[in-house]
């Protein structure tokens, strides 16, 4: 049975905090979530309990850690449905597409080939693809979006042709919210031959992602997102394509022998990604999270957000002073304007009500085309995120004026 | 200083008053003027600001863009004042202009209507909304000091 209120007990952050002396509301879990008091405790264990370096030494505490950091793999496989040797630790889902891009992309694309992105990308799925263009002759090509905003499967088919080697999408737009149908997106890249690497940053943390069922070739996505710490994220990729992907970075660990002639033999992955000491406490951190997140239930959890978001842009709606920009997206990311005010001097006036949203481009500048707005407020929910965190936003939304956004500087 | 200064409420309508009709908010493009692009500091805040300069006085500073209201603001008042102010006076104000929006000790005199933004520390990432146009300005007169010392 979900309770928010049970399941806010779990957050140290969620407990009786302040901000500019309101209680705090936090709205911005695009950008970052906030932890459970079992990941801060997997955090803390291994610094308190625990500190060795896995994989690295024949003692007990050694083998114990390294076991830790293999049974993470096998959450986030559970979670997402793959093998164990898939899952790549990374330092977040931009490190997940830098790799994706160039030790696959920048491995396998030759002059002419295209890369289809689309223009609600998030910089860290288009800026590895410009460079991997440029140094491969390739070519960046742009799925159409619809007049919502969407990736259609309908609009995917018209850009692709035979020379689409790649296409790369996110489950999930960080500006707009809305579903992609993944599977079917997945199926049409295939149909034509090309590889498909899905940006899941803010999709795995609110929905089932079946890299399995959907076929997916690589996916990325970050730890702290979805309740675990920061630095450390996860590249999947189907076990042939990694064997065949280049790690960008060699060192101790990724090995498994060399010589002073220059003969390296790499690991098979996922170890071959992973040179150097890893964040261990990061990686121990996010097993956590994913037992966490299926202890929730990614049904409870896409079900309270979108009861929630439903609520919070019904009452938007009635704002005549708020334009709303995505008003039929699925998930909790709400996204939106004051009129005549610039979402910098809306996001500083809500934050000295207690209330964290986030303002900008959001990371996704060539969307700003298609807003045909250089920048919004970006409000995004979690499972942990009430109604009354709602009716705080709203409230303030009510008294937010040109005005009452200068008057917080005096 | 005028006691109009000090009241909050003023001020709030000085600052108003640049976002809502900034002043000199249009660009020549004009060779006459020496241009700075401002757009890295923030992923928000994009404006360009051109200077004139004749000899050594400021004879003319225009800027546009997409920005906020203390960035708006701050910089058409920056616009207005450095008018006509020669070199070292427009020195003399940004220096005391920086002080104030750092929360030091300033001449409040030598600011006039810019004293609006002796409270924006209180808003600590606006800090940089409040400097965007005057470190343009900051900019200009340094690249043109440097180019001086060349010739």
């Amino acid at each position: 049975m979900f309770s928010v209120e049970e399941i806010r007990k779990d957050f140290p952050m969620l407990d009786n905090k302040t901000m500019s002396g309101k209680p705090l509301v936090y709205l911005d879990n695009g950008a970052t979530t906030f932890k459970p008091y079992s990941v801060i405790e997997a955090v803390t264990n291994y610094y308190t309990n625990q500190t060795c370096n896995a994989h690295r030494g024949d003692y007990q505490l050694a083998a114990d850690v390294s076991a830790q950091y293999e049974e993470a793999r096998d959450a986030v496989a559970k979670l997402i449905h793959c093998q164990s040797k898939e899952v790549v630790f990374t330092s977040g889902a931009s490190m997940s597409l830098n790799l994706a891009a160039y030790g696959y992309g920048q491995k396998n694309l030759q002059k002419g080939d295209v890369i289809l992105i689309t223009e609600a990308e998030h910089a860290s799925n288009v800026l590895p693809w410009f460079r991997v263009a440029e140094v491969t002759g390739a070519v960046v090509e742009y799925i159409p979006l619809t007049d919502e905003g969407r990736v259609t499967p309908e609009n995917l088919k018209k850009a692709l042709h035979d020379k689409v080697k790649i296409v790369a999408f996110a489950a999930v737009s960080n500006v707009l919210g809305y579903v992609n149908d993944v599977k079917e997106l997945v199926r049409l890249a295939h149909e034509q031959g090309a590889k498909a690497v899905v940006d899941g940053a803010q999709a795995v943390p609110h929905m089932e992602v079946n890299v399995s069922e959907w076929d997916i070739d690589f996916l990325a996505f970050s730890a702290h997102k979805m309740c675990g710490p920061t630095g450390v994220g996860v590249l999947y990729g189907k076990y042939n394509l990694l064997e065949e992907t280049d790690p960008f970075m060699l060192g101790g660990g990724a090995n498994a022998r060399f010589d002073m002639c220059g003969n390296v033999q790499l690991k098979h992955a996922p170890f071959k990604f992973e040179a150097g000491t890893p964040p261990i406490e990061g990686v121990l951190g996010l097993k956590a999270a994913c037992e966490y997140i299926m202890s929730v239930g990614y049904e409870n959890i896409s079900r309270h957000e979108h009861e929630l978001r439903t609520y919070l842009t019904d009452q938007i709606k009635k704002l005549d002073h708020v334009i709303l920009y995505n008003p039929n997206a699925e998930t909790g990311i709400v996204t939106f304007n004051v009129r005549k005010i610039f979402s910098q001097d809306v996001a500083s006036y809500l934050g000295t009500k207690g209330i964290c949203v986030r303002s900008g481009s959001h990371c996704a500048k060539i969307l700003v085309n298609f807003l045909k707005t250089s920048d919004t407020v970006r409000a995004s929910l979690y499972f942990y995120n009430t109604k009354e965190d709602c009716d705080a936003l709203v409230e303030a939304l009510k008294t937010t004026t040109i005005e009452n956004c200068v008057g917080i500087f005096f | 200083m005028s006691d109009l200064l000090k009241d909050p409420f003023v001020l709030r309508q000085i600052i108003m008053d640049h976002y809502e009709n900034p002043r000199n908010h249009s660009l020549t493009k004009s060779s006459d003027y020496i241009q700075k692009h401002m757009a890295s500091e923030s992923c928000i805040d994009d404006i360009h600001v051109e200077v004139k300069l004749e000899g050594n006085v400021i004879t003319d500073v225009r800027f546009d863009g997409v920005a906020c209201t203390i960035s708006t603001a701050s910089t058409s008042i920056m616009s207005e004042m450095m008018q006509g102010k020669t070199l070292q006076q427009a020195r003399e104000l940004l220096e005391e202009y920086k002080k104030m929006v750092n929360g030091k000790e300033y001449n409040e005199e030598l600011l006039e209507e810019a004293v609006a933004f002796s409270t924006v520390w209180k808003q600590a990432n606006r800090i940089k909304c409040a400097t965007i146009g005057w470190n343009a300005m900051e900019e200009i007169l340094e690249e043109s000091e440097q180019h001086g010392k060349q010739q």
